[in-house]
C-alpha cells in the first residue's frame, strides 16, 4: 500500500510498548499476508488468555464494525467475511464488535467506547434508532465517519452516517412480486411470522403491490408446526391460491411441507425470504421458485471500500446502497449452495 | 474481666491491619491488578475523559443493582429477577408515558411503585412458603421477562417503545433519572483547557450521567446503614445464622422481605435511568444483569451462602466488571473474544482476591 494516512501512522505510534516489544519477539514484515493474519490470531488469543497484547501494529487504517447481535446470528458471520475481505484489499485493519446481548444500550456503549479510541471509520448496524442514534451523532462530531448497514435507513441520515447499506424491505417484496407477476401468477398469499413487525409487513405489502393485488396476510407464528397447519388450512380454503410469500426461511420450510401434503409441490409457486440450506435444496428441485437474498456480504464489503475512498480521496456514491434484493433461482443455486454460510 | 490475656474482640489492632481485614480489601486488591493490566494492555484512550466517563457509566449501572444484591446475599439469600425486573420497570414506564398520557415523573413514580409492591410479593412468598430464593425468583424471571413482552406487545405492536428521549428536557424527575450532572463544570474544564474539544467547539464529555450519582448515593446510604444501624445488624444475623437470630428477637422474615423490596427498587432506578437516559424500553433489556450483579457482589467479597460481604466492596466489583467490560473494546480484539476474555478475567479477579481475602482475614 503507497498510501499510508496520517492517522494510521498516529494510531499505530499511539500503541503501547507491550505491542512493539510483540512485534520485535515475532519479528519480520509485517506486510507479509501470512505473518500478518498469524499475528492477528496470535495476538487474539494472546490478548483472551493472558491480555498481553493490545493493538496488532498496522500498515493502514483501522475501521471497527459494530452489529447489534449477540454474535450467535448465522447472518452475520457472512457480513464480517465481506468486511474482511474488503480490509484485506485496501489494506486496513478490521475489528469487529457486538454486545454480549441483543441490547441497544450496549451497543451504544459500545460505539462510545469506539469513539473515544478514534478509528478511521466506523461501519455500525441501527438496532434502535433513539438509542444508537445519538451515540453515532457523538462519533461524527468527534470526526469519526461512520457507515450505517442492514437497519436502520429511513432515520440514519439524521444522525450524520455517510450512507447506508441495506435491503428495503418495501421495495424487496414489490420486485419480488413483480417477478411472480411476470411469471404469470393469479392469487396470493402472505405468511408472516410476525404480523405486528412492521419490516416483515412492508415484505408482504410490496409483493401485493408488485403482483397488482389487495394485501392477503395470515399470522403464520413462529411455531413450525403452526405454520405448516395454518398454511395447511388457508391454501385448502382458497384453491384458487397459486402463489405463497413466507417472510422468513424458517417459515419457508414447513411452507414446503404444507404444499407437499396438499400434493401442490410443483403447482404453487413459492417464494421465500432469506436463505438456508433446505431452500437451496428446495429451489433446485423445483419446489420453491426463488428466494429474496439480501445479499449482507456486501452489508460489510462495500462499507469498507467506502470508507477507505472517503478517506483517502473524500469519494462517496451519493445515494444510500441496496444491497438487495438479489434472486437465488434454479439457474444459481449450485453457485450459492457452495457459498451458503460464508458468502450468500 | 479477669485473667491475663485479652479477649480478642477488645484487643486493640492497627489502623493498618483493621484495613487490611475489611471484606473489600480483595476487591481493591482486585480492582488494582484489573487497572495495572489494562494501563500495560488497552489504548491509552481508555483512560481518556470519553473513556473514562464510558466505564464509569457501566459501572453506575451495575453498581446501583450490585448494592441491592450484595444486602440480599449478606442476608442470606439472592435475586434472580433483577435483570427481568429492569425490563419490566422500563417497559412499565415507557408505556404509561407513551400510551397512558402520564407525565414522565407520574410514569416513573407508578412504574417504580408497581416494581416495589412486585418486590414485597416476591420476598413475602419466599419467606412464607420457605421455597429457596433461587426457585421464586427464577418464576419472576421469566413471569417479569414475559409480562413485559405481552404488555409491549399488546399496546405498542412491538417489543421496542421509543420516543421518551426529549422529557428529560422538561422533567426534573426524568431529568433526575436520566440526564445528566455537572455540564458547567467540564464546559469549564474544557475552556480552561483541561479537556479536549470536539471539532464543533463542545467539549469531549458534557456531563456524568446520573446513574453514576445514583450509584454513589444509594451505596453511600446501604454502606452506612449497613455498619452502623441496628437493622444492618439484623441483615448480617439474618444471614448468619437464621434460628439465632430470631431467638434474640430479630424480625429474620421481615429483614429479608424489606431487602427483596429494595432490590426491586433500585432494578426500577436502573430502568428508569435506562429509559429517560437512552430514550426507548425494550422488552430484551436488564438481561443478565442478575448474574452480573452477584458476580460484583461476590467479587466484592460476599459469600454465596451469607453472612458476609460489603456494599463498597460490591461497588469495586461492579466497577471491576465495567473496567474488564468495556475496557476489552479498547484491545483491539474481535468481539467474538470478548465472552472468553471477560470469563477468564472475572474468575481471575475473584480468585486473586478470595487468596487476598484468606491471607489477611484468615477466614475460609
Amino acid at each position: 500500500m503507497a498510501i499510508v494516512p496520517r492517522q494510521a501512522k498516529e494510531f499505530a505510534a499511539s500503541t503501547l510498548s507491550t505491542a512493539s516489544v510483540w512485534n520485535m519477539v515475532i519479528g519480520g514484515k509485517k506486510k507479509q499476508r501470512e505473518e500478518k493474519i498469524m499475528h492477528k490470531t496470535t495476538a487474539a488469543l494472546l490478548a483472551a488468555l493472558f491480555m498481553s497484547v493490545a493493538y496488532p501494529a498496522m500498515a493502514g487504517e483501522k475501521f471497527v464494525l459494530i452489529d447489534h447481535t449477540d454474535g450467535t446470528d448465522p447472518f452475520w458471520p457472512v457480513v464480517l467475511n465481506g468486511a474482511q475481505e474488503a480490509a484485506k484489499k485496501v489494506g486496513a485493519e478490521l475489528v469487529f464488535r457486538h454486545p454480549n446481548k441483543v441490547d441497544a444500550v450496549e451497543e451504544a456503549q459500545i460505539i462510545e467506547a469506539t469513539t473515544a479510541q478514534k478509528p478511521d471509520g466506523m461501519i455500525i448496524s441501527i438496532l434502535d434508532p433513539t438509542v444508537i442514534g445519538p451515540a453515532i451523532k457523538a462519533a461524527v462530531d468527534a470526526g469519526i465517519p461512520v457507515v450505517s448497514i442492514n437497519s436502520g435507513a429511513e432515520e440514519a441520515r439524521k444522525y450524520g452516517v455517510l450512507l447506508h447499506v441495506g435491503q428495503p424491505e418495501y421495495p424487496a417484496g414489490k420486485i419480488a412480486g413483480e417477478k411472480a407477476k411476470a411469471a404469470g401468477q393469479k392469487k396470493y398469499l402472505c405468511l408472516n411470522q410476525e404480523a405486528e413487525n412492521i419490516a416483515l409487513r412492508e415484505r408482504c405489502q410490496g409483493f401485493a403491490d408488485g403482483m397488482g393485488q389487495k394485501l392477503n396476510m395470515i399470522d403464520s407464528t413462529n411455531d413450525p408446526a403452526e405454520i405448516k397447519a395454518r398454511a395447511t388450512a388457508a391454501l385448502s380454503a382458497d384453491p384458487s391460491i397459486d402463489t405463497v410469500l413466507a417472510t422468513g426461511p424458517h417459515v419457508c420450510i414447513p411452507a414446503m411441507a404444507a404444499l407437499h401434503d396438499l400434493g401442490k409441490d410443483k403447482s404453487v409457486y413459492l417464494a421465500c425470504f432469506d436463505l438456508a440450506p433446505e431452500i437451496v435444496a428446495g429451489i433446485k428441485d423445483g419446489r420453491v421458485a426463488f428466494a429474496v437474498d439480501q445479499q449482507q456480504y456486501l452489508q460489510g464489503y462495500l462499507p469498507v471500500i467506502y470508507l477507505d475512498l472517503y478517506k483517502r480521496y473524500g469519494l462517496l456514491p451519493a445515494n444510500d446502497v441496496l444491497s438487495g434484493p438479489g434472486f437465488v433461482t434454479k439457474e444459481n443455486a449450485d453457485q450459492v449452495g457452495k457459498l451458503a454460510g460464508t458468502v450468500r | 474481666m479477669s485473667g491475663t490475656t485479652k479477649d480478642e474482640r477488645i484487643a486493640r489492632t492497627t489502623l493498618l491491619s483493621g484495613l487490611l481485614r475489611r471484606p473489600e480489601m480483595g476487591a481493591v486488591a482486585g480492582a488494582i491488578l484489573v487497572f495495572l493490566l489494562f494501563l500495560a494492555a488497552a489504548s491509552p484512550t481508555m483512560f481518556s475523559a470519553r473513556g473514562v466517563v464510558n466505564w464509569l457509566t457501566v459501572t453506575g449501572q451495575l453498581g446501583v443493582i450490585a448494592v441491592s444484591q450484595c444486602l440480599l446475599m449478606i442476608a442470606g439469600e439472592f435475586d434472580l429477577s433483577v435483570g427481568s425486573m429492569i425490563g419490566f420497570s422500563g417497559m412499565v414506564m415507557a408505556l404509561t408515558f407513551r400510551f397512558g398520557g402520564l407525565p414522565a415523573w407520574l410514569a416513573i413514580l407508578v412504574g417504580i411503585g408497581i416494581c416495589v409492591c412486585i418486590g414485597w410479593l416476591i420476598g413475602t412468598i419466599r419467606v412464607r412458603s420457605g421455597l429457596p430464593s433461587f426457585i421464586v425468583t427464577l418464576a419472576f424471571l421469566f413471569i417479569l421477562r414475559g409480562a413485559t413482552i405481552v404488555s409491549a406487545r399488546t399496546l405498542n405492536g412491538s417489543t421496542m417503545v421509543g420516543g421518551m428521549r426529549d422529557a428529560k428536557d422538561t422533567d426534573v424527575i426524568a431529568a433526575l433519572f436520566g440526564g445528566q450532572i455537572g455540564d458547567g463544570v467540564f464546559s469549564w474544564l474544557a475552556n480552561a483547557g483541561v479537556l479536549a474539544k470536539l471539532p464543533n467547539g463542545t467539549p469531549t464529555v458534557t456531563g456524568l450521567p446520573m446513574i453514576i450519582v445514583w450509584c454513589l448515593v444509594l451505596g453511600a446510604g446501604a454502606a452506612f446503614m449497613l455498619a452502623n444501624s441496628r437493622f444492618g445488624n439484623w441483615i448480617f444475623s439474618a444471614g448468619g445464622d437464621p434460628r439465632a437470630a430470631r431467638s434474640v428477637g430479630v424480625p429474620v422474615d421481615a429483614v429479608k422481605v424489606r431487602l427483596f423490596i429494595y432490590s426491586a427498587f433500585c432494578a426500577s432506578v436502573f430502568g428508569a435511568a435506562q429509559v429517560f437516559g437512552y430514550g426507548s424500553a425494550d422488552a430484551s433489556r436488564g438481561e443478565l444483569k442478575e448474574f452480573e450483579s452477584i458476580i460484583a457482589a461476590v467479587i466484592g467479597g460476599a459469600l454465596l451462602t451469607g453472612g458476609y460481604g460489603s456494599v463498597i466492596g460490591a461497588l469495586v466489583g461492579a466497577l471491576i466488571y465495567g473496567v474488564v467490560s468495556q475496557g476489552f473494546f479498547y484491545t483491539g480484539v474481535d468481539g467474538d473474544w470478548f465472552r472468553i476474555f471477560l470469563g477468564c478475567v472475572l474468575l481471575g479477579a475473584v480468585m486473586f482476591n478470595t487468596q487476598v481475602r484468606r491471607r489477611v482475614t484468615g477466614v475460609y
